[in-house]
């Protein structure tokens, strides 16, 4: 009895993993079909049937993609966003979700949930008046209608760690306060070492998202040497279509996941986890 | 023992941390004030001007949402938007399925969650790209895949009657990791001796999913349902992209889509910050009715 039950799960594992494999390709087939897309000549796309692996594959469309379009500045645009973004607004974020779980300030909860409430109000009823007023002060066309905002924190990283702070205790810091401790020192020897791994999951996937954006670019930023990568991409797809040079339009979106997916094959298990988290916490 | 013996000393620590508290929740405040709280403010105020960015600002009352009343445009990118949703109870439905598969102990398990997971990391725009050409109604992956079992896929998004449904098929695929993760979190965190018991009681696996899975898993089925409905409200970046120009008959312009076009190419930015406006208020009622519901909801099973 014990045994066949044993061996019906066994089967049944055989028939799921046929069934998640299945699943599976038709997961990563446009993501190849892409990849092999950016490796044929212009006709070749046109094939019939098509060639999954394009004979000989034509590696020099990622030499002449560089060519083509502003893609280099495209790349250190994205890379000076993110980076300035994520950084500042972590910093930024961390102390704040420091000071509303364990610091004394009258009103502290009512004064985070007006900040929650802020999540509510959806983004595109926003973004004409921020349009407004940057082009008031003359910084359209510029990265920083893109970088500024990010600088004053993220409100759902606040949101975890202070989750995560919530579950330790007081008591370490009223013992290190005692001891005349300033809240600096506090923050940097005590409460950073304990939540790093909560700011380095919740540091990669603001990463991310703000490396992935495509609505504010499109909306701040008009001289190509100014383009960030997604927007570099998304005009490469609009000019070269015309031409049918669909290779050199693949060649750029691979370039642009290549960072990204480094990134989930480096961190795959910080970033399944915490956002597993993020749901049973949401 | 500090507290009686040192009021005064103790007042005062209480001063400083206040005012250290403050110090560190500062920024995120000013943020919340300039790049929130004013931007609302002011998206109410200009919807009702006919504000064109370039200067002209006249104040115009409520102009603007009669005038979005009876603009068909307008209500054809609501309904589209509308019919976007329809991609929600698929992919929690294929999710939810995803991620019963999954968890099960078998080989490989942490691979395919890794590879149904790759599409949510990737960028939306070249995602977008991708599946614009992979919808090529003559060399596109799509159709060639639907020949190989004899079907003649049409030309989805050149074709008024298939593009919302290509831009469907694009969001499922995209989205499916992200919810089958948050389901497999849910299904592992619920106890085994409920199922333990349900087995003796008699119960079949049918009769467990049904009566232990698929209630404990409620929160996370609420939570994306929300924030799909939020997310789906604001398509905007695959439709500008797919479609540039709402497509055949335009049968895929979103209402976001509609309202960047209205503000940054054509600059009524009066007019379309009443639809931003219009767009806010429905997201917000709807996620209030939701909240409703599932508090209603939770009293029923308590």
């Amino acid at each position: 009895m014990a045994m066949s039950r044993k061996s019906k799960y066994a089967t049944g594992n055989i028939v799921v993993s046929i069934l998640l494999a299945l699943g599976g390709i038709i997961m990563v087939a446009p993501l190849v079909w892409m990849l092999s897309t950016s490796l044929k000549t212009k006709e070749s796309v046109f094939a019939l049937p098509p060639e999954w692996i394009p004979r000989p594959a034509q590696w020099e469309n990622y030499l002449r993609v560089w060519e083509a379009g502003p893609l280099a500045s495209g790349i250190a645009n994205s890379m000076i966003v993110s980076f300035s973004v994520t950084i500042i607004g972590t910093i930024a974020s961390t102390m704040a979700a420091f000071a509303f779980a364990k610091l004394r300030l009258p009103g502290k909860n009512a004064i985070f949930i007006g900040l929650l409430a802020g999540l509510m109000i959806p983004m595109p009823t926003l973004l004409i008046p921020q349009f407004i007023m940057f082009s008031t002060i003359g910084w359209v066309d510029t990265l920083l209608p893109l970088i500024i905002p990010g600088l004053f924190g993220n409100i759902m990283m606040i949101f975890f760690l202070r989750q995560y702070l919530a579950s330790t205790p007081d008591s370490v810091i009223e013992a290190a306060k005692i001891d005349g401790a300033g809240y600096v020192r506090i923050f940097t020897t005590m409460i950073l070492p304990l939540i790093r791994p909560a700011i380095a999951a919740q540091f990669i996937l603001w990463f991310m998202a703000v490396w992935n954006d495509y609505i504010g670019p499109v909306i701040y930023l008009n001289s190509p040497e100014k383009m960030t990568l997604q927007l570099v991409i998304a005009n490469f797809n609009a000019a070269y279509a015309i031409q049918t040079d669909y290779p050199l339009i693949m060649t750029a979106s691979v370039i642009a996941l290549v960072p990204i997916f480094a990134i989930f094959v480096a961190f795959q298990r910080q970033i399944i986890e915490s956002v597993a988290l993020t749901g049973t916490k949401g | 023992m500090t507290t009686t013996a040192l009021p005064r000393t103790k007042s005062r620590l209480y001063r400083t941390e206040h005012r250290v508290a403050l110090l560190f929740v500062a920024l995120p405040l000013i943020g919340f004030a300039l790049f929130t709280a004013f931007p609302l403010g002011y998206s109410i105020y200009a919807s009702l001007t006919n504000m064109n960015g370039l200067g002209v600002q006249d104040w115009v009352g409520f102009d603007n949402y009669t005038r979005l009343l009876k603009d068909p445009y307008f209500w054809q990118a609501m309904g589209n938007t509308f019919f976007y949703m329809i991609g929600i109870p698929i992919g929690l439905v294929l999710s939810l399925v995803l991620a019963l598969a999954m968890n099960r102990k078998m080989f490989g398990r942490s691979f395919f969650r890794a590879i149904y997971y790759v599409p949510v990391v990737s960028s939306l725009a070249a995602i977008a790209i991708l599946w614009q050409w992979a919808f090529n109604g003559d060399f596109g992956l799509v159709n060639q895949m639907l020949g190989f079992f004899g079907i003649d896929g049409p030309n989805w998004l050149q074709d008024a009657a298939w593009s919302k449904p290509a831009i469907i098929i694009m969001s499922v695929w995209k989205g499916l990791g992200y919810s089958m993760l948050l389901y497999l979190a849910a299904i592992q965190s619920v106890p085994r001796s409920l199922y333990e018991a349900a087995a003796i009681d008699g119960a079949n696996s049918w009769r467990q999913f049904w009566s232990i899975t698929l209630p404990m898993v409620r929160p996370v089925t609420f939570f994306l349902v929300v924030t799909n409905i939020i997310g789906g409200a604001q398509i905007f970046t695959e439709i500008n992209i797919m479609t540039p120009t709402g497509g055949p008959e335009w049968s895929t312009a979103s209402i976001v889509w509609y309202i960047w076009q209205k503000a940054f190419k054509n600059l009524q930015m009066g007019y379309a910050s009443s639809m931003a406006v219009v767009l806010g208020i429905i997201i917000f009622i709807v996620t209030l009715i939701q909240f409703r519901l599932n508090a209603r909801n939770q009293v029923e099973v308590d």
